[in-house]
């Protein structure tokens, strides 16, 4: 048996790797393309650990140290924390109603007329193209110019952070949950589509159940985000973490500043174990 | 007619010719099997015949219409009357059987009752009936990824049995069972086509089964039809001819075709099936 495999197989022509050259002038072509880059942003780490420069940052750094906590301070990073909270939330909840139609308008997988290709395949093309620049549109302005854009309308407050969260991270979560949906097992959704289901049939009984757990842990992810963009939205008057970061970096007072980070860092820790947590619940 | 190909041909963007010229015709209510060996085009032409895919030549009718013609409500409505079988079930591990299952009448049944039948299984004792006939009856809440791969493919047979079409169309459908439960599943599959006077055509790897259960059999080949006869006049050595590339066995059920332990007297096994 093996006798009759070996006899065969021996042979005096070299084994080449067809893909070798593709990837290899991909790698190339990564350098070529990234060097000139990073001396654009004037990337020289070795100036990091010049003696000087170590010496300010040290001197930076020590200003932070000890945390503060004082109990009047104390309560008002409480109150902070809480406000801070229901804008990312209030925010990620609003941007999910945003991107959950849009995402189901523009992922491909649930297109029937792409069968065939059938009927309406061009007006269903257009409206995903359109889709897609709509959220294109939504998340390339960031959320600190959509909020004070907002904060023209509203005034200050919270309000106009919550406003531009949700269209900011509306685009981000149609643009990601597009892509999500269209990685996940085409085949069952695409076997129901056959089988003459509309689009939400499709995405329930086949996409979503195939791809829950990505969908869920990049929602909580971004609520991460937007908890930490609220320091950014602080600077309009958003209230909140930011705001209260704002008021301690004013009054140089790093004590108070590194208590702050270290609440954010409690909160991105808190949504790593909830993000686990709605993984295992879902997995 | 229930189904018919004329001249119809299928050329994939990348050239491959994976039909050429197919004509048949099935009245309603038929059953045909269609077999022949691997790379043969039986996939492609379920998948033509399901609407799945469009043929680039030839015509093509499917319960009366040409589907390619149909307005993009007709052509779903009419889609909702095809049930496929297929060779790897399409059924995300997550999913629990019993919504499995009444994922069949997703074509007919309306938004509210499809998203409300994910929180309350709007007709799990459908889907137990269903799943009854295939000795999965007491599997209904289990969730997809518990099951065996030969479950898995009962499961998807389930679903076209819920679904009721007016044309079945299956797929390589028993290609995980063993021998005992592939010819239960092809005898489901004839059962359901028998009560709702639905068309079955099945493709089939194993002559055996084929021969068995189905009055009449295509042969193809290289994308070709080579014979398209009633089962009683289809002879051993067309069956060999048609086979020759695989051996000299013809493959039947849950035996390999390599193994030289059976005569190749097959068309035998098919006194049973046609009293």
């Amino acid at each position: 048996m093996s006798a009759s495999f070996g006899a065969a197989a021996p042979s005096s022509l070299p084994l080449r790797d067809p893909a070798a050259r593709g990837r290899l002038g991909a790698l190339l072509a990564g350098i070529v393309v990234l060097w000139p880059l990073l001396v654009l942003a004037e990337f020289r780490p070795a100036a990091l650990f010049e003696s000087g420069n170590l010496q300010v940052m040290a001197d930076f750094l020590r200003g932070f140290l000890p945390p503060s906590t004082a109990p009047d301070f104390l309560a008002l990073l409480a109150r902070a924390t809480l406000e801070t909270l229901a804008i990312a939330t209030a925010g990620i909840a609003l941007s999910f109603l945003i991107a959950a139609p849009l995402a189901v308008l523009a992922t491909r997988t649930l297109a029937v007329s792409r069968i065939g290709p059938g009927p309406g395949r061009h007006r269903s093309a257009a409206l995903r193209v359109g889709t897609r620049a709509v959220l294109t549109v939504l998340r390339a302005i960031p959320e600190v110019v959509w909020a004070l854009i907002f904060v023209r309308a509203l005034g200050l407050g919270p309000g106009a952070g919550v406003l531009a969260l949700a269209v900011t991270y509306g685009g981000m979560l149609g643009k990601v949950y597009t892509e999500i949906l269209e990685s996940g097992d085409t085949r069952s959704a695409r076997a129901l589509l056959e089988a003459g289901s509309g689009r939400l049939g499709a995405l329930f009984y086949a996409l979503v159940p195939s791809t829950a757990q990505e969908l869920a842990s990049y929602t909580v992810y971004r609520w991460e985000c937007a908890v930490r963009a609220s320091v950014v939205m602080g600077f309009v008057g958003a209230g909140g973490l930011g705001q209260l970061m704002d008021q301690s970096m004013k009054m140089l007072n790093g004590g108070e500043a590194s208590t702050i980070l270290l609440t954010f860092l409690l909160l991105v820790v808190l949504a790593d174990a909830a993000s686990a947590l709605i993984r295992k619940v879902l997995g | 007619m229930s189904l018919s190909l004329d001249g119809a041909g299928l050329v994939h963007p990348n050239g491959h010719r994976a039909l050429h010229d197919v004509s048949l015709s099935l009245a309603p209510g038929e059953r045909a099997a269609v077999v022949g060996p691997s790379g043969a085009g039986k996939t492609t032409l379920i998948r033509v015949l399901g609407t799945a895919l469009r043929p680039t030549g030839g015509r093509i009718a499917v319960l009366g219409d040409d589907p390619w013609q149909l307005g993009a409500g007709a052509l779903r409505r009419l889609r909702a009357r095809i049930g496929v079988v297929h060779q790897s079930p399409p059924i995300p591990p997550r999913l629990r059987v019993v919504t499995a299952v009444l994922a069949g009448r997703l074509g007919t049944w309306p938004a509210w009752k499809a998203l409300s039948s994910l929180l309350l299984p709007g007709d799990a004792a459908g889907a137990r009936d269903a799943l009854a006939t295939l000795d999965l009856g007491d599997r209904v809440f289990d969730r997809c990824d518990r099951l065996s791969g030969g479950q898995l493919q009962r499961v998807g047979i389930a679903r076209v049995l819920y679904q009721r079409p007016d044309l079945i169309l299956a797929d390589e459908p028993v290609s995980a069972l063993d021998p005992t439960l592939a010819d239960e599943a092809v005898g489901a599959l004839v059962a359901a086509s028998d009560a709702n006077g639905a068309t079955l055509v099945a493709s089939l790897h194993a002559v055996d089964l084929a021969l068995k259960w189905f009055p009449r059999l295509i042969g193809m080949k290289a994308g070709e039809v080579v014979f398209d006869r009633p089962t009683a006049a289809v002879t051993t050595a067309m069956l060999h001819e048609l086979y020759a590339t695989e051996g000299r066995n013809l493959p039947v059920q849950g035996v390999e075709a390599e193994e030289p332990v059976r005569p190749p007297n097959v068309l035998v096994l098919r006194r049973p099936g046609c009293q």
